[in-house]
């Protein structure tokens, strides 16, 4: 352990911990450009520049290691001068193009100018040329005359993607960032370039000129796309939908968490939430006849199908109607879809996961192949693990009439069987209901369409396949008529005679947690921003009550 | 008179050959270290010699040795920094040509007292001539068994790579040098760590320049008492130092450290071309503080020289006459360290390429005294703030340029003004 003082206040820090660590454990910001605590150190930009007691020059803080006793400066009239001057340094050959920038507003230049420089330009000269606006892969726009060289790009695609595909060419002033020729900077974690990038060479090609960043709020989230659980923020655009065609979700950046993703998500899970404003959204309750669609009041909606379901339910048995609950759903929703589905209506035949036609690969940093944020969360609640068989057999008893009304939760199945097969169990039906957010091939098809909300339209939890449960919270309003599946569930169980406790997903999950071991002592305040983990002992599954009957599956 | 150690040899037809070094006294040495000297001993005697870094940073050659760590299981190097781009410097080039088997000697012996059984010899890429010979005379020595298994028949292998560069003036640098010698873009690196822990391929590395390398024979041979006797306080022995400009007599001229610098052009070199008067001299290569006319009753050696603000460097000493447009010198200099930046920090790389286009803008005749200010501003913003020393070095003479000789920028700048108005 070392002792440090910085800027007067005292820290005990592990051996190896640099100044500008435990200034940020101290909470006094020292500037940093080329200084990422997920890269290795280079010490490049200068402008961490600090002052310690018995050392002649000035030291950048991004390198030097605390020792004892050392007495460290960041506000001295000497480090203000020296940060002064490389930022005046860095604008030297700076366009300074922020009216036309998509950086301006989260720029690292702007931000330390204002703090820390806000000088008069003393550059007469010329400024250096470079190359504007290039597209170096599908993500990423570079403009290298915005470049300040601070290498973390290439840094983060030697050192975690470990792919190379920048480099800095050139030397002196005429350095320039490119990818290596002949490539494109295209490995599926490329947008965390531009997180990374702390100026305006790095822009998103998905974002860019959509809207200025300071119209945008944000809401903690976790990526939906796969079972890993990245802990995002989802930047929404509130009052200025006009400027992005209508899109509220304007973009997804990683939010750290030590136990999950650190600072990275990759390009799947970050570009993948088109679906949130897409046309293809469900958003009105509605029933079709023949080839007449009718859009219904959730209030008649739920008489209807509550009406399917207790009738066929009442003349062919329980097991004559199939749910298929998704891994796409939260937790609350898993909970109470089988609170209602086996408890209450007792049905047998409950499905969960439905296979790919072609399965999904995953990659060693942080996609996984199940693409799907919460497959844990339902095995934890006793939904059965998939197997191929389960969905032919489905299709099978419902070609034969065994089962009459199937209710689909957001599976597309014609990602999983042929359309002609599809069609075929279909058209045996007495009755088909689809609920989700998007329509697919099933919806299309559904005789009653209930449209559910998005991740980020809601509040909820999902469980990582590590195990963690971690909450997802609503950053803009449902669409059109659109409602959380859990609360379709509550509405229906109502419309079925049975009336549930809860107002909030909060108020669900307090219900689950007092259900299920492996969720015991959770609620919302405990799980928190960063997530909880599971105990691994805690994740023996309480079987459904549905396997005390037969099942299809 | 002092005895000349290494510059007796440039006079000496085909000195570089093994034949006529031998004839005259050379590989002996190496022989008795071998038989007689544990490698601490050879630490030692180099130490006493007060042997300096003549390559421009004058740290003590026995000091560095003695930072190799002892109980560090990985091999140990010895690379030679023979990428001479100082501008005003031309020792190593000499050295290389004539002298060629005193360096490698020089290197059996370092390599011997660090236990390092390779050594690198990185050459600037425009040394072309001097490539070839040394990989000539390299080829003939291991050919007569000095370099290789077992040399001179003792129990120590050792051998020698040259490695030529591509011409930056950056990987003249210790640790770009040993980034470019790895393959890499030559990129200073961050110290600590230093070379001597952790440099060639993550290895215990001693970097030293030719001329430093060069006189360790001769301390051998003659003792490090000897050779410390010869310059002045801690400044051992004699170097080349190298002088050029407007003097009678350019060459080089191999005298005791602490020489003043008055003798070594007036006497030496022949005092002012075509009978001028003495205006400036840069008294150790392009990266030294210029001195003026009255300051030139100092000894040449590190510490003197650091006392009135400048540095012995590499002893290029670069003399100008009272006809030499001081701005345009600057110019010269600055275009040079402009060019030659790595871009790796922000000060240098920004700071260079804007002091030089100033510089630029007053000899157009479009200079403002405000100009003037902020070319000693720059320069005192990269001072001491970049990872390498060549932010220094182009700041050391923009400063004392501008300083100490602002009359005549003062003068370019209004003479611009009255020709605008």
């Amino acid at each position: 352990m070392a002792e440090i003082t910085i800027d007067g206040l005292r820290l005990e820090v592990e051996r190896g911990t640099t100044v500008i660590q435990a200034a940020d454990q101290l909470g006094i910001e020292i500037p940093r450009y080329c200084y990422h605590p997920g890269l290795s150190i280079v010490g490049q930009c200068r402008i961490c520049l600090v002052e310690i007691e018995r050392m002649p020059k000035l030291q950048v803080a991004c390198h030097t290691p605390a020792t004892d006793g050392m007495v460290v400066h960041t506000n001295s009239d000497k480090v203000l001068e020296a940060r002064r001057a490389v930022l005046e340094f860095l604008l030297v050959n700076h366009p300074l193009d922020c009216p036309v920038c998509d950086q301006a507003g989260e720029c690292w230049l702007q931000n330390y100018y204002m703090q820390h420089g806000q000088h008069d330009s003393q550059v007469v000269v010329d400024k250096v040329k470079k190359h504007k606006a290039q597209p170096i892969g599908p993500n990423v726009m570079l403009d290298s005359e915005r470049c300040i060289l601070c290498t973390r790009c290439v840094r983060f695609c030697d050192e975690v993607t470990a792919t190379h595909e920048l480099g800095i060419f050139n030397r002196g002033d005429h350095s320039e960032l490119a990818p290596y020729p002949g490539v494109e900077l295209a490995n599926n974690y490329s947008g965390n370039t531009v997180d990374i990038c702390p100026v305006g060479a790095l822009t998103d090609r998905d974002f860019r000129f959509k809207t200025r960043v300071w119209y945008l709020n944000e809401t903690p989230s976790i990526c939906p796309g796969c079972s890993t659980g990245c802990n995002i923020v989802i930047h929404h655009n509130d009052e200025r939908t006009y400027k992005a065609d209508g899109a509220r979700v304007a973009r997804l950046k990683p939010r750290y968490n030590a136990e999950v993703n650190q600072w990275w998500m990759c390009d799947t899970g970050r570009y993948g939430f088109d679906f949130v404003d897409a046309e293809s959204r469900l958003l009105r309750p509605r029933k079709r006849l023949g080839s007449e669609l009718e859009i219904l009041s959730w209030r008649k909606a739920m008489q209807a199908v509550a009406m399917a379901i207790s009738e066929t339910v009442r003349k062919y048995g329980p097991d004559s109607v199939a749910v298929v609950l998704s891994p796409q759903m939260a937790n609350e929703d898993l909970f109470l879809g089988r609170e209602l589905f086996s408890n209450l209506i007792g049905l047998a035949n409950l499905a969960f996961e439905v296979p790919k036609l072609e399965p999904e690969e995953g990659d060693a940093l942080l996609m996984t192949a199940d693409r799907n944020p919460n497959s844990k969360g339902g095995w934890l609640l006793g939904l059965p693990h998939h197997h191929e068989v389960s969905l032919a057999t489905l299709l099978q008893v419902a070609r034969e009439k065994e089962v009459r009304g199937l209710y689909i939760c957001h599976h597309d199945l014609g990602q999983a069987v042929a359309d002609k097969e599809l069609e075929a169990a279909f058209s045996q039906l007495d009755f088909l209901i689809f609920q989700g957010s998007n329509s697919n091939m099933v919806s299309e098809k559904a005789d009653y369409v209930l449209p559910s909300t998005t991740f980020a339209e809601r509040d909820g939890t999902f469980t990582s396949h590590a195990g963690r449960v971690q909450r997802f919270c609503q950053a803009v309003a449902p669409l059109g008529d659109s409602k959380p599946d859990w609360l379709i569930f509550k509405s229906l169980a109502k419309a079925l005679g049975h009336a549930m406790p809860y107002f909030e997903a909060e108020d669900v999950f307090a219900a689950l947690a007092d259900e299920e071991a492996a969720f015991a002592g959770l609620d919302y305040g405990s799980i928190g921003e960063s997530g909880a983990q599971l105990s691994p002992g805690a994740e023996t599954k309480t079987p459904a009550k549905t396997k005390e009957r037969e099942s299809f599956f | 008179m002092v005895e000349k150690i290494i510059s007796k040899f440039f006079d000496i037809r085909d000195s570089h050959t093994i034949e006529v070094y031998e004839q005259h006294g050379g590989y002996q040495t190496i022989q008795k270290v071998l038989k007689k000297m544990k490698p601490q001993d050879v630490v030692d005697e180099v130490t006493k010699s007060n042997l300096r870094g003549l390559g421009g940073a004058g740290f003590p050659a026995g000091r560095k040795w003695s930072f190799i760590p002892k109980d560090n299981p990985k091999p140990k190097y010895l690379v030679v920094n023979a990428d001479e781009s100082e501008p005003g410097t031309f020792k190593d080039r000499y050295v290389m040509d004539h002298y060629t088997h005193g360096l490698l000697e020089g290197m059996m012996i370092a390599g011997y007292a660090i236990g390092a059984n390779l050594a690198f010899i990185y050459i600037r890429g425009e040394y072309v001539r001097q490539a070839e010979r040394l990989l000539e005379q390299i080829e003939a020595a291991r050919n007569s068994g000095y370099l290789g298994k077992g040399i001179f028949g003792s129990k120590f292998d050792f051998d020698i790579v040259v490695h030529r560069g591509a011409g930056a003036y950056i990987c003249g640098e210790e640790t770009a040098l040993l980034e470019s010698l790895e393959g890499k873009k030559g990129w200073p690196r961050m110290k600590p760590p230093f070379p001597a822990v952790e440099g060639a391929f993550g290895c215990p590395t001693i970097v030293n320049n030719v001329e430093t390398i060069a006189y360790v024979p001769t301390i051998m041979e003659r003792g490090g008492e000897w050779f410390a006797g010869i310059g002045s306080e801690q400044n051992g022995g004699m170097r080349l130092f190298g002088v050029s400009g407007h003097v009678e007599k350019p060459g080089l001229y191999e005298l005791p450290l602490g020489t003043p610098l008055r003798e070594i052009i007036y006497e030496h070199a022949g005092g002012i071309r075509n009978g001028k008067k003495l205006k400036a001299v840069v008294p150790g290569g392009s990266s030294s503080p210029i001195l003026t006319q009255d300051e030139i009753d100092v000894k040449m050696d590190y510490e003197s020289l650091a006392a009135i603000g400048s540095m012995l460097g590499s002893a290029g000493v670069i003399v100008m006459d009272d006809d030499t447009d001081i701005v345009r010198a600057l110019h010269v200099v600055m275009r040079f360290y402009h060019h030659e930046s790595c871009g790796q920090c922000t000060p240098c790389r920004e700071g260079t390429g804007w002091a030089e286009n100033i510089i630029q803008r007053i000899l157009n005749d479009e200079g403002e005294t405000s100009d003037l200010d902020n070319l000693v501003r720059i320069a005192e913003n990269i001072m001491g703030n970049t990872i390498c020393p060549l932010g220094d070095a182009a700041a050391l003479p923009l400063r004392s340029y501008v300083t100490k000789f602002r009359g005549d920028f003062e003068a370019r700048v209004s003479k611009g003004r009255k020709e605008a108005a």
